[in-house]
């Protein structure tokens, strides 16, 4: 075997364990598990909307969580530079990060307080 | 070194005073988030968040001028690793947009209440994008300007849908954002493509670059040029890209209309007059006709399209692209004069618009659906005092002599004759569509003069509030005071300019 | 074959006129929406490719920048269209919301 596979060997490996996770998962699930069919059991699961009727319109209420989410995930970017250079940055970059993350966390408080966070 | 290859980076000085008035705007405005978080209840909230936002306000004030002393003794400077000009130039523009945002504030606390709108919020959102106007001013790169003009921008948009029981506020929202973005993204396209010709992106580095290499290959730098000017012609409302201004300006909530007449021009002038005199001073004969033919189509397109509209509000949204031109003809003269000219004309055109859509919202009434030229049909006998303001602040933008107004086109005439050329041209026209927008104006002030027949309905407008009046006040003062001794503002906006970091 | 520089430039701005014809032609608000993202984007390649010709950081810096921006743009965006639907209870094209013009 070359260097070149065997660099390869860990995703290979990687592979099939998480195959077996799964296999394992879904198999004792299916022996431990009561079996009860029903018919909207059958139906495609699409985060609790509708699959068929109400096409293109998905549930306005989930609006709110893309919103929130899309916030968090993107200011994401200015941390993984941040993180990297931190011991060279010092002192002064870790009290600006601490302000930026301080304010995100205000809009979510606010957010919270407000009530949007609530299922209604 | 560290994984990204870089050897080692300094992190920028910070000069605290050069980025106090920006800082404090953003800190009332996080402050009254924060006390929203806290206080839900709705009679306590909002007093205290006018607390926080009128603190918020003097205090960046009080930077501002502390700025100014410090700039007339030392000279410009620039902080944040260049990012950041404190000069003359920001100052003046931060305090008319200081002044611009107090206005509105005053103008809001009435409208919230009639109009059963959240008060908090709306401050937070004014505050948030009038800081990014003070950064807009003092922007010295153009990534930096291009950040602050999104801070602007944002908050913006959720203001003018802030009535989100009125279609026409969601509409009109609507639009400002989808067009907005779509000149922000044309815009950054041109700072993309400038850096690539220039290699940097700070206007100082972009204006060495140029006076040291001839560059062999212009096209894109040119590019660059033509596609910041389109983008920032959007936030100027500059024709031909106005297309937007009359829907939005008349859907939006009226406090937030004056907004957007008098401080977002200011601040989007601001940027433009900086990026083409400090980065591309150098090719002024590349950028002084695009301006010519922005100027000429915004001066025609404003004053004739004001002619045939038969809304109050969309007819002062044409006269807003009619000034636009007017000041462009300062800035397109390319020289020192003509920045203090197109200086004087924003800080005199902020309080006009202010004052006048006031009264628009004045008489405009609950709901501010109808502002109708009808609807004023006979207030001068309703309204004695309220008439008499409105033709005072009409005439002024009319620019007849021994008023504010005339002071504004006197000054950007005698540039435009002082630079000469296709300026003097530029001049003429505009005076010719000086005289069609003061048609525009007369038949207003007329139609208030006229007594209301017997069939038209009179409608109740609402009453003139603390805060309203003293705005109605301030601009129909300021607007006799400096049309008779305009030596003061004149002096300042000269000032200005000369402490112009170049 | 050489992939250069150029190749991406070029792809750039056709990723951008994309967007903008997409953005004049489309009527459906969410389509328009996203045609203002594939222009920003574009834009960003434009920098990073730019960024490395010139052997220059602050290229990719903007990137971040620009990023956050269209994050932010999408999150205004997206709560504009929920109040226009929850106001209306319509779709959601340019042509359902047309009161304003004179």
């Amino acid at each position: 075997m070359t260097q070149f596979y065997r660099n390869y060997l860990a995703v290979a490996v990687f592979a099939v364990a998480a195959l077996g996770m799964v296999g394992a998962m879904l198999g004792v699930g299916r022996l431990v598990r009561p079996n009860r069919p029903q018919p909207e059991k059958y139906i495609a699961y699409e985060a609790g909307s509708d699959p068929i009727r109400g096409f293109g319109q998905s549930n306005v209420r989930y609006y709110v969580y893309a919103l929130l989410f899309v916030m968090f995930d993107v200011e994401a970017v200015f941390i993984f530079p941040w993180a990297i250079n931190l011991e060279a940055l010092g002192v002064s970059a870790l009290i600006s990060m601490i302000v930026f993350i301080l304010v995100l966390t205000l809009g979510l408080v606010y957010a919270w307080r407000k009530g949007v966070l609530r299922w209604a | 070194m560290n994984p990204l290859g870089v050897a080692s980076i300094v992190t920028p000085g910070v000069d605290w005073l050069g980025v106090a008035p920006v800082a404090l705007l953003a800190l009332a405005a996080i402050g009254i988030v924060l006390q929203r978080s806290i206080l839900r209840r709705a009679s306590v909230a909002y007093p205290s968040a006018l607390i926080v936002a009128a603190v918020g306000i003097i205090l960046s004030a009080v930077a501002l001028i502390a700025q100014w002393h410090r700039v007339q003794t030392d000279g410009s400077y620039t902080t944040l690793s260049k990012m950041v000009a404190v000069d003359g130039f920001s100052i003046f523009i931060g305090g008319v947009v200081l002044v611009a945002t107090a206005c509105s504030v005053l103008l809001a606390s009435r409208y919230l209440d009639r109009e059963r709108l959240d008060g908090p919020e709306y401050l937070a959102l004014m505050l948030l994008s009038a800081s990014g106007m003070l950064a807009m001013a003092s922007a010295n790169d153009l990534i930096a300007v291009f950040v602050a003009l999104e801070i602007v921008s944002i908050p913006l948009y959720v203001l003018v849908a802030y009535d989100r029981r009125r279609s026409t506020s969601l509409e009109a929202g609507m639009k400002y954002f989808l067009l907005g973005a779509f000149a922000s993204a044309v815009f950054l396209y041109g700072v993309a493509l400038t850096y690539g010709a220039t290699g940097s992106t700070g206007l100082v580095g972009i204006a060495n670059y140029l006076s040291e290499v001839t560059l062999l290959e212009r096209g894109t730098l040119l590019a660059g040029l033509v596609l910041m000017l389109v983008g920032l012609g959007f936030k100027v409302a500059a024709a031909p890209f106005h297309m937007w201004t009359p829907d939005v300006y008349q859907g939006a909530p009226t406090p937030v209309t004056a907004f957007m007449a008098s401080a977002t021009k200011a601040a989007a002038f601001a940027a433009l007059i900086r990026i083409l005199y400090t980065a591309l001073g150098g090719s002024s004969s590349d950028w002084r006709p695009l301006l010519w033919v922005l100027a000429v189509l915004s001066l025609l397109v404003g004053s004739i399209g004001a002619v045939i509209q038969t809304d109050v509000k969309r007819m002062l949204a044409y006269s807003s692209i009619n000034h636009a031109g007017f000041i462009l003809i300062g800035v397109q003269a390319g020289t020192i004069k003509g920045v203090s000219s197109a200086l004087t004309y924003l800080a005199i055109y902020a309080f006009l618009a202010v004052g006048s859509f006031a009264i628009v919202g004045v008489v405009a009434g609950r709901g501010d659906a109808d502002s109708d030229l009808e609807r004023f049909k006979g207030l001068s006998s309703r309204r004695t005092g309220l008439s008499w303001a409105f033709t005072l602040l009409l005439l002024a933008q009319a620019g007849v002599p021994l008023t504010a107004g005339f002071i504004a086109k006197f000054g950007v005439f005698s540039a435009a004759a002082g630079a000469g050329g296709t300026s003097y041209v530029l001049a003429l026209i505009g005076m010719l569509t000086a005289a069609i927008a003061a048609f525009v104006y007369l038949r207003i002030a007329a139609t208030m003069f006229t007594p209301a027949g017997e069939g038209d309905q009179v409608l109740a407008s609402s009453k003139v509030d603390l805060g309203t009046g003293i705005v109605i006040w301030f601009s129909c003062a300021l607007t006799i005071v400096i049309g008779v001794a305009p030596g003061f503002l004149l002096g300042l906006a000269e000032r200005a300019t000369l402490l112009f970091l170049r | 074959m050489i992939v250069t520089p150029t190749w991406y430039l070029v792809l750039a701005a056709a990723l951008f006129s994309i967007g903008a014809v997409g953005m004049l032609v489309r009527r459906n608000v969410i389509v328009m929406f996203m045609c203002v993202e594939l222009m920003l984007n574009a834009v960003n390649l434009t920098f990073v490719t730019f960024s490395k010709t010139l052997n220059d950081l602050s290229g990719q810096v903007a990137v971040f920048f620009v990023l956050v921006v269209a994050a932010a743009e999408v999150a205004i965006g997206l709560a504009l269209i929920v109040a226009i639907f929850r106001r209306r209870h319509t779709g959601t094209t340019a042509d359902d919301i047309s009161e304003l013009r004179g």
